[in-house]
């Protein structure tokens, strides 16, 4: 049973940190960045890489994921995103979904089409027995991790300068940068950051959830469906969304095998139905 | 200025013809393989047509005074599109043979295009046993799931395993593996206490194992598509079902050699069922890998590139047989009976279902001078289709 719920919390953990930097482009900066796995992607594949041809720790894959992703993102944000953050919806979708087709097919031709594994230190692998509850050492170090993250994302959103400037930002682009705040810089390090976080996730994810060029494709429902029942304006709610989702989908699988994938589509509809704009929703936008 | 445009118009026509001259003299059979080069599958289509490939290029492009092309078109692993390029294929490029075939759901597609038109259809990789019922142009050189999951049910039973929880993926072959391996375990006296089904798309193995475990088994039961198969692995690892006294077994899907270097330390002793394996030892199979990883820049041939080579050695026997006539009934004819020795092994057509015939070697992952290979331990010899056989 303990068991379930920590397995549920590490992979609810494990989504959050592959969702939250949609969550900061779609809530914050109000586009619709479909092509958000192709960073986590870029990030699972970067470790791969690291690990398998260069034999580098798995420690410093996981920075070297970030920043990549983060710096593919930089790239593409200045070159093509930022031309349409005025456009609408149903243009953003188009040109991500684009985005992620050709991703796929760069990856498969590149790395090939088969599933990519990576061996982790010793020290990670295998479980050990806290108080007779089975716990995966890797997993454990996915929440350690991820809830790090997550309370150092809260703080950098609330408490700092960049914060209340990307808050700005977002709220009133005219007025923000009639007070001084360099808007497109802001943008683009808050795309920048997102799209690390997703690289970063990628990277902690190929152990768990497998990595291939398919990627982007197999997980983009994970992610919309923590951003639509998280809501975007928060950090809190997709966390615990996340949280919410993972344990569902975790505990339904175990308990009810037959049902077991219907259960997170299912809590999704009621979650929408019951709480329209999110968890913590700050009223409609 | 007309009257030099016509001359030129009529050399064109005349060296046209001239080009044409040499081509007839040698007819061309076209055998069009269709498989999943890109997409989630891309890997089985890169080993089958390079064992195809491999065929070729050791026995020569002609036989029985006929050249063999292929022609090979991805399908992307979608079966719409695997019907649309058979039809393509067979109206607008005249291919006599069609052949290829990644997954169960793409063969079916073609049946209905091979059953009109009367185009023997050559299945290199689908593991679905029903395949070759679809139409009487179907036959197979891959296997069926019910062809190597029954033994694997037969081993446990006599090694020893008492109670065994099965788990496939929810589809097709995954189905048909866990029905003849429940089926063969029970009749011998075994005891299956339960059958998980795992989502085709499925991110993470987590909650399914956890069951497992807490079912204590003597062994847990897999099939799983390859790429899936080594996700599972590492997390059977993981999550200690080894130490808790679970033995894993499973079909050589599982242990893809392709792939199965990459998947480390916690792959060693499992035990699968499957018709080839790299390291099988044989003179033919030693000549076969030595010329594929050169050819493929050190890629192991699997499972299913030695589907592809022997479609290719299939289609050479039976052209032979009816002196280069590739018309469907006749080839057909042909195919029925024939037997060849493969890498794999001996092998031969069932006469009446038109499924290959063929040993299943029980085999368990142990390093080999330093890399990971299943390795033979007892064979099961010359077994059909087990649904087939049934079914009469």
């Amino acid at each position: 049973m303990l068991t379930i719920l920590f397995d549920g919390v590490a992979y609810g953990m494990l989504l959050f940190i592959l969702a939250c930097g949609l969550t900061v482009t779609l809530g914050l900066m109000n586009f619709i960045n479909l092509a958000h796995g192709a960073f986590a992607m870029a990030g699972g594949y970067v470790t791969v890489i690291m690990m398998n041809r260069y034999g580098i720790s798995f420690y410093w894959c996981l920075p070297a994921a970030f920043i990549v992703a983060a710096f593919i993102g930089l790239i593409l944000e200045r070159t093509l995103y930022q031309w349409l953050y005025q456009a609408p919806h149903l243009d953003q979708v188009l040109f991500s979904i684009g985005l992620v087709f050709m991703a796929i097919a760069a990856t498969d031709y590149f790395m090939g089409g088969q599933q990519q594994l990576i061996n982790l230190p010793p020290e990670l692998s295998g479980r050990m027995d806290v108080f007779g509850v089975g716990v995966g050492r890797y997993r454990l170090f996915t929440i350690i991790l991820c809830a790090v993250l997550a309370v150092a994302l809260q703080l950098i959103l609330s408490k700092t300068r960049f914060g209340s400037r990307l808050r700005a930002a977002v709220d009133d682009r005219r007025v923000a940068m009639g007070l001084g705040i360099n808007v497109p810089v802001v943008f683009a390090l808050t795309f920048a950051f997102g799209s690390g976080l997703a690289g970063l996730g990628g990277a902690m994810g190929a152990e768990i959830l497998g990595l291939d060029p398919n990627f982007p494709l197999k997980f983009m429902i994970y992610f919309l469906i923590v951003v639509s029942v998280g809501g975007t304006s928060t950090v809190s709610g997709p966390f615990l969304a996340a949280l919410l989702l993972g344990i569902a989908d975790v505990a339904g699988k175990y308990y009810v095998p037959a049902i077991g994938p219907f259960v997170i589509y299912a809590l999704m509809i009621i979650m929408l139905i019951v709480r329209p704009n999110g968890l913590f929703a700050r009223g409609g936008r | 200025m007309l009257n030099r445009r016509t001359l030129m118009a009529a050399a064109g026509v005349a060296l046209g013809c001239l080009a044409a001259v040499p081509a007839a003299a040698q007819e061309v059979i076209k055998v069009g393989l269709i498989l999943p080069m890109t997409g989630p599958f891309a890997s089985t289509g890169r080993q089958v047509s390079a064992g195809a490939k491999a065929f070729i290029a050791a026995k020569g492009d002609t036989v029985a005074g006929k050249k063999i092309e292929l022609v090979i078109r991805d399908d992307a692993g979608t079966a719409d599109q695997t019907r649309r390029i058979a039809q393509e294929l067979v109206v607008n490029d005249g291919a006599k043979v069609l052949a290829g075939f990644g997954l169960t759901p793409l063969a079916m597609a073609v049946a209905p295009v091979a059953t009109q038109a009367k185009i023997p259809s050559i299945v290199m990789a689908a593991g679905t046993a029903s395949i070759t019922k679809a139409s009487e142009y179907i036959t197979r050189t891959s296997g069926t799931l019910p062809q190597y999951s029954l033994p694997v049910g037969t081993w446990a039973a006599q090694n020893g395993i008492k109670k065994v929880v099965t788990l496939v993926s929810d589809y097709g072959p995954g189905i048909d593996a866990e029905k003849w391996f429940s089926k063969e375990f029970k009749a011998k006296g075994g005891e299956i206490t339960e059958a998980v089904r795992v989502p085709l798309a499925n991110p993470d193995f987590a909650p399914f194992l956890q069951r497992v475990r807490d079912a204590k088994p003597d062994a847990v039961f897999v099939f799983l598509p390859s790429g899936a198969g080594s996700l599972f692995m590492k997390q059977f690892a993981d999550r200690g079902l080894a130490d808790a006294g679970i033995k894993l077994i499973a079909t050589g899907d599982v242990t893809d050699d392709d792939i199965l270097n990459s998947m480390g330390k916690p792959a060693l002793g499992t035990i699968t069922g499957h018709f080839y394996a790299t390291a099988h030892d044989s003179p033919e199979n030693k000549a076969y890998v030595e010329a594929f990883e050169k050819a493929n820049n050190g890629m192991r041939p699997n499972f299913m590139s030695v589907g592809g080579y022997d479609g290719m050695a299939l289609i050479y026997a039976a052209l032979e047989k009816t002196k280069g006539d590739a018309s469907g009934p006749a080839f057909m004819e042909a195919v029925k009976g024939l037997s060849w020795t493969s890498p794999r092994g001996p092998v031969s057509i069932d006469p009446e279902t038109r499924d290959i015939i063929q040993n299943i070697y029980m085999r368990e992952v142990k390093e080999v001078n330093g890399e990971l290979h299943n390795v033979e331990f007892a064979t099961f010899e010359a077994l059909k289709d087990p649904e087939k056989a049934e079914a009469k």
